[in-house]
């Protein structure tokens, strides 16, 4: 029972990690400090805004990707995987 | 060719191959039905949860609305895709391990009640009609402009299509389906937008010709940023509306996109709980392709339009402009009688005492309405006619997809929880399939009854069912993965109670029905609890029924050990019943 408990403590580790960086992308960069962004330029994009209409998004789909990696070979470890 | 032409062409070939694939892939019993039989490839399934999420509110919409909104608009854009960061981590897996049919299955399984199924029930047909009403009405619109026929006569042939691949297909025809569905939507929606960010910027890619450079070298967004401040509107990259709104709406929407049942339910077609995790991850890829060039299709056609319309002559203007006031979603109203169309923003007072009155500017002349800017766009880009033709079918495919999940939603809710689960549990396959397609049937009808009679509040009902998502569904199913002490009690209460002050606060600020109707509703922004519009109301909604289950559960006995184990059991991927392979 323990082991069940410990893979169940991992993937929650794992969420709160993914969940902090999904957190500061959108609502960090994109909204709370979108003026502070905005001051610094990349190309035509002032920061602050690439990340509310573009950054965000790559980013969210980057971490569910990461997500499926570190949780397949987590289901591995600890045998847990279908087939 | 001409456009309309054109149109007929391309109309023709997706709706026939939308019709071979539903005949192709007949279903044979419930589970196919429902789940299209449970083996549906990741990929597969992530294209058609793309094609199932992206509405005519996101094809033709969302972009004009980013237009005229600037930084604003990104609570759409953050708010769509970065609910699927949350189903993929918080949902899919889980739901999938369960393994049934339905989301009112999970919850009324889960909380051993048939009074939360039939909750969650009440919620999924409500969240589901608001939403199909809006899809007809798409079809209707797109029939109208292009095919000139009426938009009833476009309401009923889009009924009868989607009537035929869901009644017959069910979740398996919708699927297969909705691949089709979105390569015409996405091709439809790139290929305008590669060629205008080409055109304005020399670069093929939208999403990077939106921080490029014009031609004489100044940057689109500074260039359009200037235009802006000449004509007295706000600036593009920043924003209006509060901090906290923001924050509010796109929590909000990332809450109701994560519990949208026919979003969900995509996430019992797949083998293996794997699977679920990884088709998350495939369908906001596909997702995010037309998200991210949105926001830059919003920017080249603001400017376009500007450049257009500002202080020309009204005689000068091309045809698109012509054809579009036919359809009453643009007007021009010569104040001055100078026969120049000003377009700008009147209620601007610097900007009026300093330019516009010393140059007998007489108010803002040019009424737009923003649904109209996608397929405009081409024609405003003087693209040639079978792209304007191509982003008609792709509205289409993208109004049908959506309608066909939706009604399926529908059906399944009635035909399985209502009728299987509560009032007549010997029902074999057969008939229930049965009922399954009656209720298809229906509910194709009454989606058809609102596209033809669209009651006046679409875009309010629209925050409801969105709101309705966050605050009953949400937090539920959460709790039920997450929280194993979570009971009944305190499930029951909390959605009951979000579902409840959620629509409150919508009647009250988006109706204004306690304080004497719609006239009221611009005086009672003031009243607004926090600062928070109706749309982010979703975000206190879901706090408040998360708060109010755990501390009801906590007061109350826990669950009984049987749905303890069940908790443990979906947790660990392990065991899920496999599926069947096609």
């Amino acid at each position: 029972m323990s082991r069940s408990k410990e893979y169940w403590r991992r993937n929650i580790r794992y969420l709160m990690i993914l969940l902090l960086i999904w957190f500061l992308v959108s609502y960090g960069a994109g909204i709370i400090f979108v003026d502070q962004l905005n001051t610094i330029k990349i190309g035509g994009f002032p920061l602050g805004f690439w990340f509310a209409q573009q950054g965000a998004i790559y980013i969210f789909v980057i971490l569910i990707f990461v997500y499926v990696r570190l949780m397949n070979s987590l289901d591995v470890e600890f045998e847990v995987n279908e087939d | 060719m001409s456009i309309q032409v054109w149109t007929y062409i391309l109309v023709a070939i997706t709706f026939a191959m939308y019709i071979g694939i539903a005949i192709w892939s007949r279903a044979g019993s419930t589970k196919d039905f429902y789940v299209a039989g449970g083996g549906v490839h990741p990929v597969v399934n992530g294209l058609a949860t793309a094609a199932d999420w992206m509405s005519a509110a996101s094809f033709i919409s969302m972009a004009g609305i980013i237009s005229f909104a600037g930084y604003d608009g990104a609570v759409y854009l953050m708010g769509w895709t970065g609910g699927y960061v949350l189903l993929a981590l918080l949902l899919a897996p889980y739901l999938r391990k369960f393994g049934k049919f339905t989301v009112p299955d999970f919850i009324g399984d889960r909380y051993y009640s048939n009074v939360a199924r039939t909750v969650a029930v009440v919620c999924a047909l409500i969240v589901s009609f608001t939403y199909v009403a809006g899809q007809m009405r798409g079809v209707g619109v797109v029939f109208s402009r292009f095919l000139e026929v009426s938009i009833n006569s476009g309401v009923l042939i889009g009924m009868g299509i989607v009537f035929f691949y869901a009644v017959l297909g069910g979740m398996k025809g919708i699927t297969y389906t909705q691949v089709v569905q979105y390569c015409v939507l996405i091709f439809a929606f790139m290929v305008p937008a590669i060629f205008i960010s080409i055109q304005m910027t020399n670069n093929p890619i939208p999403q990077l010709g939106f921080g490029g450079q014009l031609e004489g070298g100044s940057y689109l967004l500074d260039k359009l940023n200037g235009l802006h401040e000449q004509l007295g509107f706000a600036s593009y990259t920043s924003g209006q509306k509060s901090k906290l709104d923001v924050f509010a709406i796109t929590l909000a929407l990332m809450a109701g996109t994560a519990g949208l049942p026919h979003v969900i339910v995509r996430f019992f077609t797949v083998p293996k709980v794997r699977d679920a995790r990884k088709s998350a991850g495939y369908a906001l890829l596909f997702i995010a392709i037309l998200y991210t060039t949105a926001p830059a299709i919003a920017a080249f056609a603001r400017t376009n339009l500007i450049n257009t319309v500002n202080n020309q002559p009204y005689s000068e203007m091309p045809a698109w402009f012509s054809n579009w006031e036919k359809t009453g979603l643009l007007s021009f109203n010569d104040k001055n009688n100078d026969g120049r169309i000003q377009y700008y923003d009147d209620s601007n007072m610097e900007f009026n005492n300093k330019y516009a009155i010393p140059n007998n500017w007489q108010g803002n002349e040019l009424k737009i309405d923003r649904d109209i800017m996608v397929l405009a766009n081409p024609e405003i880009a003087k693209l040639p006619n079978w792209v304007v033709a191509l982003v008609a079918a792709g509205g289409l495919a993208a109004a049908l997809s959506t309608a066909a999940g939706l009604l399926l939603v529908i059906s399944s809710s009635i035909s399985h929880d209502l009728l299987k689960k509560q009032f007549k549990p010997n029902m074999t396959d057969k008939e229930e399939l049965l009922y399954a397609r009656i209720s298809a049937a229906v509910a194709v009808g009454v989606a058809g009854y609102f596209g033809i009679n669209p009651p006046d509040f679409v875009a309010a009902v629209v925050a409801l069912a969105f709101g309705l998502a966050a605050a009953s569904f949400f937090p539920a199913i959460i709790l039920g993965v997450f929280d194993k002490r979570m009971n009944k009690e305190g499930a029951i209460s909390g959605m009951v109670v979000g579902i409840c002050i959620m629509t409150f606060y919508i009647l009250k600020f988006k109706f204004g029905i306690f304080d004497g109707g719609k006239e009221a509703i611009a005086g009672l922004k003031s009243d607004w609890w926090f600062g928070i519009s109706p749309e982010g109301f979703g975000m206190i909604a879901m706090l408040i029924n998360f708060v109010i289950s755990v501390v009801v559960s906590r007061l109350t006995e826990a669950p009984p050990p049987d749905v303890q184990s069940l908790v443990e059991d979906i947790r660990i991927p392990k065991g899920s019943k496999a599926g069947v392979v096609h």
